[in-house]
């Protein structure tokens, strides 16, 4: 499992680019941001460095920010690597709540995985998947 | 009929309105003790007598009754009439614990109804008027409360209640109605109503005044009123504890609430301390009835915020005015027409252990109608990173505080440091109502 950054926003203008900024003055590099949003709010899932304490920091900030453990999975950069990833978590019986991939130097590709249930990411290892760990991920 | 129902009342010179109102005020303080134990041990706690009463102002050395005092008298501790004498009884809607319960005695009916039958007359009423009354008929003042105002003016009285808004269009349109009462809100869905049903009723319907009270209003729902349906615009104002709609109403000159004062002896006094002010200063009504046989109130507190206008009023009548209100000083929210407390919505929200004890409530007019905006956080261990999680508690909440206030509350997830820490008492209530958007 690796640590996503989750952070609660309101919808309203000028929001993101402060969360970012409290992250950006203590000098954490982030490397990937995504942005789910609603009518009323919006929750950014960010990959970067020491999550935990960008956490408090915006926490300490005042706003709504945690840490989520989710799994991410390197696919192989050819037609077909996701749908493979997707059926067997279909066949599988593992709802995705939500998911997004982003693309690495290697040619690459980083899947990440919000599964609700037990053994997730043992499953997926079973599986001849290529899990990737926390080291990984935050040198991308 | 003329402009005014009870002209020699009305228009009574303040002299003699004030030596009346000093020989009624004396009855009423001895009436009270006499006859209510609450009234005799306050006063003799206080070290005053009804004998005290030498000038109106010396009611201010007696001590004050709060709506606590009718609670704990529930239901007929504060009764200054046996039973045979009361003629009818109505009751507070008692949301949050006791409710209260006033009694009328014949007497008291006729007097009310009469306050009521004014602003009949001030927005062009007499007894060649038919008069619709849409305030919800029951313990609640409203309906019976106007019905016996359209009465006792000698009207034709239509006591169409509230609720079914296309047969209320209906009656107005075929009965010819010429006044309307009810609240303000509900006077803006029976006017939208109309139009939808394809009628202008500012030119098409008979209608020229509307009595309309029981909750705020703000300056361009009233105008919005005015225009749609074509009419004067009389603001009432009353509470049950002291007797209903009529206390106060609004002449065409506008300006300010007739006080009946015949009935009534007005003070305004500091929320905080208790110190009576001086006219024309901002402060918290309180009212002694003057003349009430079952249920006399000396010096209720009646949480309600406004000032005294003494300056005299071209329409002629003598009585002075009260502005319109400002607000509340206690919690109570009238939400369109309806009764919520900031209490009830804290009890909905503890039921929810996702959500977190800081709340606040954002009300505004939306549109005409008021709108209630609840904006909460989440505890720190709800999971916020799935979307789909919390648009399902927000819909769980919203669905919960639904059938608890029987409002529609719109409840808006929000960061943390968007609601206002105090270090005292929590501002949990913002009103924006009333000020334009």
């Amino acid at each position: 499992m690796v640590s996503q950054l989750s952070i609660f926003l309101q919808n309203e203008k000028g929001h993101l680019s402060k969360a970012v900024s409290t992250i950006a003055d203590a000098n954490i590099n982030m490397h990937a941001l995504y942005l789910a949003d609603t009518q009323d709010f919006g929750v950014a899932r960010v990959f970067c460095d020491t999550p935990d304490v960008a956490a408090k920091l915006l926490t300490d900030a005042g706003f709504k920010a945690s840490v989520t453990p989710v799994v991410a999975v390197r696919i192989p950069n050819e037609p077909g690597g996701l749908a493979r990833l997707l059926r067997f978590c279909d066949d599988s019986d593992m709802n995705i709540e939500y998911a997004y991939c982003f693309a690495v130097k290697d040619e690459s590709a980083i899947d990440v995985l919000k599964i609700n249930g037990e053994d997730v990411e043992q499953k997926l290892r079973d599986a001849n998947f290529d899990i990737v760990e926390h080291g990984e991920i935050y040198a991308i | 009929m003329g402009e005014y129902f009870q002209p020699e009342i009305e228009t009574m010179p303040r002299e003699k309105l004030r030596e009346q109102q000093l020989e009624n005020l004396r009855w009423s303080v001895r009436h009270a003790y006499d006859n209510v134990d609450l009234y005799r041990q306050r006063f003799d706690d206080a070290g005053v007598s009804p004998d005290d009463i030498q000038t109106l102002e010396d009611i201010q050395k007696f001590p004050f009754v709060v709506k606590q005092d009718m609670r704990d008298a529930y239901p007929f501790g504060m009764f200054a009439l046996e039973n045979k004498d009361i003629a009818r009884i109505h009751a507070s809607s008692g949301t949050t614990g006791q409710a209260t319960v006033v009694g009328h005695s014949r007497r008291d009916l006729d007097n009310w109804g009469n306050c009521f039958a004014r602003g009949i007359a001030m927005v062009g009423g007499s007894e060649k008027s038919t008069i619709q009354v849409s305030y919800g008929y029951g313990l609640f003042t409203g309906g019976l409360g106007a019905h016996d105002g359209g009465e006792a003016m000698g009207c034709t009285v239509i006591p169409t209640s509230s609720g079914n808004t296309k047969r209320q269009v209906q009656m107005m349109r075929d009965c010819e109605t010429d006044i309307l009462a009810c609240t303000p809100s509900y006077a803006l869905l029976i006017a939208d109503t109309a139009i939808e049903m394809g009628y202008n009723p500012a030119t098409e319907f008979k209608i020229s005044g509307g009595i309309f009270g029981a909750e705020p209003c703000s300056e361009n729902m009233r105008q919005e009123i005015s225009d749609k349906l074509g009419i004067q615009y009389c603001d009432v104002y009353g509470l049950s504890e002291i007797m209903g709609p009529g206390v106060a109403m609004e002449c065409k000159e506008r300006g300010g609430l007739h006080i009946a004062e015949d009935q009534f002896y007005c003070e305004i006094v500091d929320p905080d301390t208790g110190e009576v002010l001086p006219d024309g200063e901002w402060g918290e009504l309180v009212i002694t009835t003057l003349t009430r046989e079952c249920s006399p109130m000396i010096r209720y507190r009646t949480r309600d915020v406004t000032r005294i206008i003494s300056e005299p009023c071209a329409c002629g009548r003598t009585h002075r005015k009260i502005d319109r209100l400002r607000g509340r000083t206690d919690d109570m929210l009238i939400i369109r027409g309806v009764n919520v407390f900031p209490s009830q919505i804290e009890q909905v929200i503890t039921a929810f252990p996702e959500i977190a004890t800081q709340y606040q409530i954002i009300l505004t007019n939306k549109g005409p109608l008021d709108s209630i905006e609840l904006q909460v956080e989440t505890e720190p261990d709800f999971q916020i990173d799935e979307v789909r999680k919390l648009e399902d508690l927000k819909a769980r909440l919203q669905a919960e505080l639904k059938s608890n206030l029987q409002v529609n509350v719109n409840v808006k997830i929000v960061e943390p440091k968007t609601i206002e820490r105090s270090m005292g008492k929590a501002k949990r209530v913002i009103d924006l109502r009333g000020q334009e958007a």
